[in-house]
């Protein structure tokens, strides 16, 4: 029987803590959110937990701090243990601050056939990522960068691809690439910004519920 | 198989078959309900039966007969014909392979681990668990999660069972636990590390089959298996929760619950459960005697040097210038024999229990109780609070009217606004709203006239305002109006101790003209008292005896700021150390035992009454437990052998008496909930947790 070794043994939860950023919703998400409530009925205004995560998280930076999740729950009449335990179940929610495009290449089995190691790989040269972490994460030096290895996106057809998602929610996807036109996309992001990114969906629509995807 | 047709089970019922045995269940039932009902055991971790069903620790597995699979029987509903194998291998297999699981993350610590001894998992693990593991990967290590002062977590030994979230949001009301990630990172706890603000948080303990979350303040200090259980009540509130105290070497070691259904359930709250260092911390002794003159010291002396003081002291002292207070943490046996010692034997009708001057209205009993009995509480499709916050002041009542608040019944509120933990509608401040809801004309008027079986409650401190009477009458008409029927009576009296009500029933208030507690402190303070009896703390502070130059007598458990400035100290049981009848909120007596025996030199407080009556007066005519019990009963029937643990029936005559009702906000009679008698003050846990949840303010000098 092999022995069990220390390094092995992942210690999980250390436990976050409110920043104390006081965090409160631009009048465009407030239209939104009243948008996102009527979907629901008025008792049931708890499904509208994850929209709202949503767009916490493309109104503050691309991430959930702690505060950003509260808020969520302040806004629904929640308490705040339902909001913490549905934003960190899914992990399209991030947990921890991402770079200016938070780019998410699919590693799961129609796009590793595909060449996704080789797309992986591209970006961490490109943007200077190192090692990812136990989350399949890793950050660029220069914070522009969040490379995520993430599972099935839904656009099998063009594989390999990945996803760019700039801190307010607007997203791209990228499909059918090589290595070369991924670093080429990178620097683009890089020289050219946000306004490359085509906005599917767009800002304003939940992008759960709207807009059509490229592939 | 069977070819024999099946007897026709009763209506809505069941025929199932467990382990070959013919069971009948209602309609709806588990097969964990029909394995119960064929007395076979099924092992369980996240299954139970208060809580609603999770059906998430698989450990509860049967074999049914058909069925491809082993199903979990706590969520799996019986059918008719349904054949069940507890015992079958292919149960007993599946049931080793959920604990093979189960035990590859739980550490092996158990020596170390304080549910050791009575831990679900390890009892089952004999039973289901395998002395090895296919599993050969890394183990997974959770942090420990700071969740307060009352629970103590270990996280890595959690399995999951989700017992504790679905106690905290369906029973206790305060949703703070969850389960944070996924797959294995899921943990369970507050996630943003705060402490728990549920007043019923410690029946996490009981409720987690595990060692994960262990009671904080009773940590390494004693084994299971090490101590003696006594069966006894809980005193701390009007409730009378059952309970087991454990003790070890004449030390209560901790308070756990026990099951009652008509009271307590099987919860408890947490201002009895972790309140029990005080009976052992800071407690008179020995007799005390302020040796000199004036300004002398409190010495250690025997029981016949403090008698022969206290004689010294009434001798020759007019009876209307000796007085006695008593506190509201005493039983029937204490306040029956210091009453006849104050009347009695000292011949003085000074003598009271109503610290803050509740009105008491002697002649009808159903004037102070609960009419309503607890438990159908659950029937109440209507309820308004008057004064009264039962989410302190009676915290396993409260889960009651969650109860029926989420049945649909609305809950009105005359008084302070809180955090009941449900919703309610808030009429107004003061009582002048019982008028308007008399007149029946507001749309909570209308609602509780339309409801069938409102329930009124009336909190303890509406009885100590000076418009108190005029209070309880205008609750009591208007219960009359709509909460009574000949099956129902809605109209109750919340008090803030079973002892304040024990009390009562034995009479432990001024007769014939007597002087009432604020009285005789006055006259205290101005010299015209000589010799003042004090039988407890009485919620007093030094301030209000300030100016005396009486003898003060002080008789309790201990040694607080009121026993450094008595002139006669003597030590007396607390509620652990000895056999006594209390009546909780319903009227209903139950007898608590003797955990311990009293330290050193302290007595039973009623020997002290007996002893002490022959030496100053007239002797009182009881020399046993038995002849004072006898005495009590024909005083008041309800305390009788036969009537203990029952309710007897109080016929209503109408309560209260007509009066104007004032202006001024009604309050409820709990401040902080977790110093809320002598005995919760005298507890350094609970001034942990009171500081926890909100510092005590301090009153302004």
């Amino acid at each position: 029987m092999p022995t069990i070794r220390i390094d092995d043994t992942a210690a999980v939860g250390q436990t976050p803590k409110p920043l104390g950023l006081d965090l409160a919703w631009s009048k465009q998400a407030k239209a939104a959110i009243k948008d996102i409530l009527a979907r629901y009925p008025k008792e049931r205004s708890r499904s509208a937990t994850i929209p709202l995560l949503h767009l916490a998280q493309r109104e503050f930076g691309g991430w959930l701090s702690v505060d950003a999740m509260q808020l969520v729950a302040d806004t629904l009449n929640l308490p705040y243990i339902r909001v913490y335990e549905v934003a960190t179940f899914y992990t399209m929610f991030n947990l921890k601050p991402v770079g200016k495009y938070h780019v998410q290449v699919c590693t799961n089995c129609a796009c590793m056939v595909r060449g996704s190691d080789a797309i992986v790989q591209a970006v961490k040269e490109q943007a200077k990522i190192g090692e990812l972490d136990d989350h399949h994460q890793g950050h660029s030096p220069c914070g522009t960068f969040t490379l995520t290895e993430v599972e099935c996106l839904g656009a099998c057809v063009g594989a390999p691809m990945m996803q760019v998602t700039a801190q307010n929610g607007a997203s791209h996807y990228y499909t059918k690439l090589d290595a070369k036109q991924t670093k080429q996309i990178l620097k683009d992001l890089k020289s050219k910004g946000v306004s490359e990114l085509v906005d599917t969906p767009p800002a304003d629509v939940d992008p759960i519920s709207g807009g059509g995807y490229t592939s | 198989m069977t070819t024999t047709p099946l007897p026709p089970a009763p209506e809505g019922m069941l025929n199932v078959y467990v382990d070959g045995r013919l069971v009948h269940v209602r309609k709806g039932a588990t097969v964990m309900d029909a394995c119960k009902a064929a007395e076979q055991e099924v092992p369980h971790f996240c299954y139970h039966k208060r809580l609603s069903v999770a059906g998430n620790c698989r450990m509860c597995m049967v074999e049914i007969e058909g069925f491809p699979k082993p199903v979990a029987s706590c969520h799996w509903p019986a059918a008719e014909g349904m054949k069940v194998r507890t015992d079958s291998e292919t149960a007993t297999t599946a049931r080793k392979g959920t604990m093979e699981f189960l035990l590859i993350n739980h550490p092996l610590d158990c020596p170390i681990c304080d549910q050791g001894g009575e831990c679900t998992l390890q009892d089952l693990s004999v039973a289901y668990g395998g002395d090895r593991s296919h599993f050969h990967e890394g183990k997974r290590a959770v942090d420990d999660k700071d969740i307060g002062a009352k629970i103590k977590t270990v996280m890595t030994r959690c399995i999951h069972c989700t017992r504790c979230i679905r106690f905290a949001t369906e029973i206790a009301g305060v949703q703070e636990m969850g389960a944070t990630g996924r797959g294995e990172a899921m943990q369970v706890g507050t996630y943003v590390e705060s402490a728990l603000t549920s007043e019923l948080a410690g029946n996490m303990i009981d409720l987690c089959p595990v060692g994960a979350l262990t009671n904080r303040p009773f940590a390494y200090t004693a084994r299971p298996w090490e101590l003696v259980g006594t069966d006894t009540i809980d005193v701390l509130d009007a409730v009378g929760g059952h309970i087991r105290l454990d003790a070890r070497a004449g030390k209560v070691m901790r308070a756990v619950p026990r099951e009652c259904d008509a009271i307590n359930e099987e919860w408890m709250t947490d201002a009895a459960r972790f309140s029990t260092d005080a009976l052992s911390s800071n407690r008179l002794t020995a007799p005390q005697l302020r040796k000199g003159r004036g300004k002398g010291k409190l010495e250690n002396t025997g029981w016949a040097e403090a008698f022969a003081a206290i004689k010294e002291a009434v001798r020759g002292v007019r009876k209307t210038r000796l007085a006695g207070l008593m506190d509201n943490l005493h039983s029937a046996e204490d306040g029956y024999a210091f009453r006849a010692f104050m009347q009695d034997a000292l011949g003085s009708d000074n003598v009271d229990s109503r610290m803050a001057g509740n009105l008491v209205d002697s002649k009808s009993h159903a004037a102070g109780i609960c009419n309503t009995p607890f438990k159908r509480w659950d029937d109440a499709d209507a309820v308004l609070l008057v004064g009264c916050n039962p989410r302190l002041e009676a915290p396993l009542l409260n889960i009651r009217l969650r109860r029926v608040v989420k049945k649909g019944a609305p809950v009105f509120v005359v008084g302070e606004v809180a955090d009941l933990t449900y919703p309610v509608t808030h009429l107004g401040d003061t009582a002048k709203e019982l008028e308007t809801l008399l007149d029946g004309k507001t749309a909570a008027a209308k609602a509780l006239a339309k409801a069938e079986r409102p329930l009124i409650v009336v909190g303890g401190a509406v009885l100590a305002r000076p418009d108190g009477r005029a209070i309880v009458r205008a609750a009591g008409e208007l219960a009359e109006k709509v909460a009574m029927t000949d099956s129902w009576n809605g109209f109750n009296v919340l008090h803030d101790t079973c002892g304040r009500i024990t009390a009562l029933d034995m009479a432990v208030h001024p007769a014939h003209g007597g002087m009432a507690t604020a009285e005789i402190l006055e006259n205290w303070r101005e010299n015209h008292v000589d010799v003042l009896f004090l039988y407890g703390d009485c919620d007093l502070t030094p301030a209000d005896l300030a100016g005396g130059r009486g003898t003060l007598v002080y008789i309790g458990t201990h040694a607080t700021p009121l026993a450094a400035m008595a002139d006669v100290v003597l030590p007396a049981a607390a509620w652990s150390e000895k056999e006594g009848l209390f009546a909780n909120a319903e009227g209903r007596v139950q007898a608590t035992r003797a955990a311990v025996p009293p330290p050193l030199s302290a007595k039973e407080d009623w020997k002290i009454f007996r002893a002490l009556s022959e030496q100053v007066g007239d002797k009182l005519p009881f020399d046993t437990l038995a002849q004072l019990r006898a005495a009590i009963a024909e005083f008041c029937p309800a305390y009788a052998p036969e009537a203990i643990g029952t309710i007897l029936p109080a016929p209503w005559q109408g309560v209260g008496k007509k009066g104007k009702l004032t202006a001024k906000p009604l309050a409820s009679s709990v401040g902080a909930y977790y110093l809320r008698t002598a005995h919760h003050r005298e507890s350094a846990w609970m001034k942990t947790m009171q500081a926890e949840v909100a510092p005590v303010q301090e009153e302004a000098a």
